[in-house]
């Protein structure tokens, strides 16, 4: 293969390989083949086993005996005859792996749930050794058990793996192992200072375990018969050598979330000197995507219903972004961006990977349209502003998760789950004491006694308890990584990171328009505190009518806007583990519905218990004006106060997006252009009949592949327990007939 | 009074933007799709003098009710949309535009001053005097023809179509643009022959540039049980697909642009 050279020919420089050799596609989906033979009969297989996962009550086989690592287990395959891209994460395709260093209890937990029994032998290992939960519970301190059983800090990853880290697996292909090998052994000769501190001892020890695990990735290839120590030769090869640095990480690592990276146009460099050369045809490279694909669908981790009840439907989060702009100015849409969505159609829709645009509003109209479509038919994409973030980011960055941007090997982050700040409005009228347990978790303030609650008194109130809470937030988010780091650390996706990189403490909000309505209730009408007899507030009754978040109103908006400022701020204030930059996302996933079942009635006519808003969302049925108004309140949300990211949903039937097919692509793509201009971040495109979501509730067997947007990934319907279903359709429906 | 803020008003050749006019609106929706071409942000005005048997905004009929305003507010709140519609525009829907001119003469003003396509939704319901300053400010007009017979029309909204009609004439004579909108009631409006007499009317129109032909749907229903009104076509049911494709058979054989 001949590729243009350049600086990525010297050092380890993806970026430079892509922006020397990728071709800009500005044509539109025509050149697009069907499923070939193969692939057909191996997605109906492979159906086939999903249904019986389906059919066990969510999971298909647990390998309960063997820890997961990079090499624990010998090739599995769906079908060897018809795969093109192989590679599984156990020995058979949908069974579900251990992985007990993030959490052994964690372990016991998921097998009971599944009638499984702990193996004797895993239990002897963690006789001996530590767990990351082990250590996190030893550092611990009593507040921050507190305010983890009341909830106002919710979804720590304190008893498994943390996610939110991209490999670089381009690297695999673009160099194979053993160059990345010779790579970190040279970074490791060099890490010698005069004083041997611990962040120096740490980052040997570090390297060390990284080309441990390279060495690993190359024998697992072995496994399925190929030799990786060399650069991928051709389209076939690249795909393969990038999956398999993929796989190792989703072997080792059960990480909330493993996204993919940015991978489309740098394959499409080597499809484009295949199709020229005439090694491969069209339908050929078509296949190996749609195998590859299918693969990244049958990712699977061991979880707990509990689990399940916080981020439902077996999520995975592999997230793949598509397109976006070059620095350079150029648009970074190529064929391979087609294919990778062009896998919606050919296999159906599908809740992984988690597809993401990239988009610009410069972006050719063909692509912006084409996406349109495909969000139409299967509402399952999801999209995000590249004018907005490649100011930040450039044009090498990835999604981790959901919304949070990252350069690609060069950038990680500590997860950090969110705070609940519509509890934290009422620990602050309280007296930091919280309304369900009665407990004293906050700070001991006077709490509010007046007859009415008054707008001055309660944000001082409020932003002392932000104050508290965003300190002991960090805090925990310390503790949590100190100990990830050192118990469950990710060798191989941080062997594919360079070995200095910026590190975020990605903290993030949940409840922001119940806190904001409940503001401005407090601002614009009367509301009255109900208290008990222990004077703690739990219920409110409001008297008259207030501005509400999601109606472009700014007397509203502009406390939204103040509400996310404040907090950052505040996070910004404190020492983080390993200098880490802390970050804020307003993004709930669907743990809205958990967030708001562990919340008291809150001043905005919330009843206690109901669900929050997900993410930035306004609350269901307050945003009276249309979509695009509630569109325009959330893209004035401040994207620089909120780097990793600001979530929002949205949802219309059909008939309200326009009459035609046609005219509703095209108003898509201008409702999308409208928002991103507005510097909107984020949004889940969900194009849905109410009534199939009804019916999918009773009829669950007749949409196997009915998939929606929910907060910043996809799911599958059916696989969402019954009260994220109610929830999903109470949601605001933009609906708008004549 | 009237009379001076009538006669300000008829002075439409002047395109100046006098200072804000008050009126009384229902509701805002951010994103229309479905009135007028592309994204339109649609203004819903309060009041309107017919009282349609299947209307599914009985709530804005009254002109005494509804949200006070001006359109300058109304302007600046359209002004925030323009990244959304600049492919689309700005729909005046109802209640009855029509209903009160000089408010909605000084917001298509004002619109066209931003650059922005404006349409008028209209059954016109109001004589023509007073509907020439809206018709020619708008762009374009959607209008609303409910029944070709004038007795069946009374029946349907309480008034005759006599000034719908005049309306119509005096768009093609000015050439201005429009949609033809008519709802299919089964047991009204859903004949065959009085379909077939609409669409033989509507051929002499060459200012017609679009009709749609919309189905009757019970959705507004529980509006007028909660103002207490009585609903008359509760037992009336949506037309079928068969029926609707007869419907707008009737109009393509006629080359009409459906």
């Amino acid at each position: 293969m001949k590729f243009n050279e350049g600086n990525w020919n010297q050092d380890v420089n993806v970026r430079d390989f892509i922006i020397s050799n990728y071709t800009p596609y500005d044509g539109d989906e025509s050149f697009l083949v069907n499923p070939t033979k193969r692939t057909t009969q191996l997605w109906e297989e492979l159906s086939a086993s999903m249904k019986v996962e389906r059919e066990r009550g969510g999971v298909y086989d647990i390998d309960e005996k063997n820890i997961s690592t990079i090499v624990s287990h010998d090739a599995g395959y769906i079908n060897k005859d018809l795969e093109q891209i192989v590679g599984v994460q156990t020995d058979e395709p949908l069974k579900r792996a251990i992985m007990p260093f993030g959490g052994i209890r964690l372990v016991y937990t998921e097998l009971e749930a599944y009638n499984k029994e702990m193996d004797p032998n895993v239990a002897n290992v963690f006789k001996y050794r530590k767990t990351h939960n082990d250590g996190v519970f030893d550092a611990y301190t009593d507040e921050m058990k507190k305010a983890r059983h009341t909830g106002i800090i919710t979804g720590l990853p304190d008893a498994y793996g943390r996610g939110r880290i991209i490999g670089d697996y381009r690297r695999v292909a673009l160099y194979g192992v053993d160059k990345l090998i010779a790579d970190k052994q040279a970074s490791k000769k060099n890490l010698v200072y005069d004083i041997m501190d611990s962040p120096t001892i740490r980052q040997r020890e570090e390297i060390s375990e990284q080309i441990r695990a390279l060495k690993e990735l190359k024998e697992m290839a072995t496994k399925y018969g190929f030799d990786i120590s060399k650069p991928a030769t051709d389209t076939k090869e690249a795909i393969q050598w990038l999956y398999f640095g993929y796989l190792s990480a989703i072997k080792e690592q059960n990480g909330a979330a493993m996204s993919l990276g940015r991978t489309s146009t740098f394959l499409d460099c080597y499809a484009e000197a295949d199709l020229e050369s005439g090694k491969y045809t069209e339908e050929q490279i078509q296949e190996f995507v749609d195998h590859f694909i299918m693969k990244l669908r049958i990712v699977r981790f061991l979880r707990t219903p509990s689990y399940d009840e916080l981020f439902s439907g077996d999520p995975t989060w592999v997230t793949e972004a598509i397109g976006g702009m070059a620095v350079d100015g150029r648009h970074m849409v190529t064929k391979m961006s087609y294919r990778f969505l062009h896998t919606l159609v050919n296999l159906g829709p599908a809740p992984e990977p988690n597809l993401t645009v990239l988009w610009s509003t410069r972006l050719p109209e063909t692509f912006k349209k084409y996406c349109a479509k495909i969000s139409i038919v299967t509402s399952s994409i999801q999209y995000e502003n590249d004018d907005l973030m490649s100011a930040k980011f450039g044009d090498d960055y990835g999604i981790a998760c959901c919304v949070s941007a990252m350069k690609i090997g060069k950038q990680m982050q500590f997860f950090g789950a969110r705070a609940n700040l519509g509890k934290a409005l009422l620990y602050a009228i309280n007296g930091g004491k919280d309304e369900r347990y009665f407990e004293q978790v906050g700070p001991e303030l006077a709490p509010i006694t007046t007859e009415y609650l008054e707008y001055d008194e309660v944000m001082r109130k409020f932003d002392a308890i932000c104050e508290w809470l965003s300190k002991l937030y960090i805090n925990t988010l310390n503790i949590i990584h100190y100990m990830h780091d050192k118990y469950c650390y990710e060798r191989i996706e941080m062997a594919l990171h360079d070995v200095e990189i910026l590190r975020t403490s990605a903290c993030g909000i949940a409840g922001l328009s119940v806190v904001v309505d409940s503001l401005s209730a407090i601002k614009y009408a009367k509301v009255k505190p109900i208290r008990n007899e222990q004077g703690i507030t739990v219920d409110f009754e409001i008297e008259g009518d207030f501005p509400k978040f999601g109606n472009n109103d700014p007397a509203v908006d502009d406390i939204a806007v103040e509400v996310v400022k404040s907090f950052m701020n505040k996070l910004e204030k404190h020492r983080t583990y390993r200098e880490s930059k802390p970050t804020m996302s307003i993004l709930t996933i669907t743990s809205n519905v958990v967030y708001g079942k562990k919340t008291g009635s809150t001043p905005d006519g919330r009843k206690a218990g109901e669900p929050f808003a997900p993410g930035a969302n306004p609350m269901h049925g307050r945003d009276s004006h249309g979509c695009v108004a509630s569109m325009k309140s959330v893209a004035k949300l401040p994207y620089d106060y909120s780097e990793d990211g600001i979530s929002y949903t949205f949802s219309i039937v059909p008939g309200a997006l326009g009459k035609t097919e046609d005219q509703r692509a095209e108003n898509l793509v201008s409702l999308m252009d409208g928002y991103f201009a507005d510097n909107g971040h984020h949004i889940n495109v969900n194009v849905l009949d109410k009534e199939v979501l009804l019916d999918a509730m009773d009829h669950p067997e007749l949409y196997p592949q009915l998939t929606i947007r929910v907060s910043g990934y996809a799911v599958n319907f059916i696989k969402l327990t019954r009260e994220q279903q109610l929830d999903v359709i109470h949601r605001t429906f933009h609906e708008r007939f004549n | 009074m009237l009379r001076k803020m009538l006669g300000e008003y008829m002075k439409t050749e002047d395109k100046t933007i006098k200072g804000p006019v008050v009126g009384r609106i229902h509701s805002i929706e951010s994103f229309g799709a479905v009135d007028g071409p592309g994204i339109r942000y649609v203004l819903f005005v309060q009041g309107c003098p017919l009282k349609c048997l299947f209307c599914h905004n009985p709530d804005s009929w009254c002109e005494y009710e509804g949200t006070l305003t001006d359109s300058e507010k109304i302007a600046n709140d359209i002004a925030t949309y323009k990244n959304y519609i600049k492919n689309g525009g700005v729909t005046i829907s109802g209640g009855e535009p029509l209903f009160q001119p000089a408010f909605v003469v000084d917001i298509l003003k004002r619109c066209k001053s931003m650059g922005l396509h404006t349409a008028v939704d209209t059954s016109g319901g109001v004589g023509l005097v007073l509907a020439k300053p809206v018709i020619d400010s708008a762009d374009m007009l959607l209008l609303d023809i409910k029944a070709l017979d004038p007795v069946l029309c009374k029946e349907l909204t309480g008034k005759s179509n006599e000034n719908a009609l005049e309306i119509l004439d005096y768009c093609e004579k000015i050439g201005k643009p429009i949609w033809i909108r008519h709802v299919m009631v089964p047991g009204y409006t859903l004949e065959k022959q009085s379909l077939e007499d609409l669409a033989d009317y509507l051929t002499a129109f060459t200012c017609i540039k679009k009709i749609e032909l919309l189905p009757f749907h019970k959705m507004g229903e529980y509006k007028w049980e909660q103002l207490g009104k009585e609903y008359s076509l509760t037992n009336t049911p949506e037309p079928t697909r068969e029926e609707i494709k007869m419907a707008n058979d009737i109009f393509r054989q006629r080359k009409l642009p459906i």
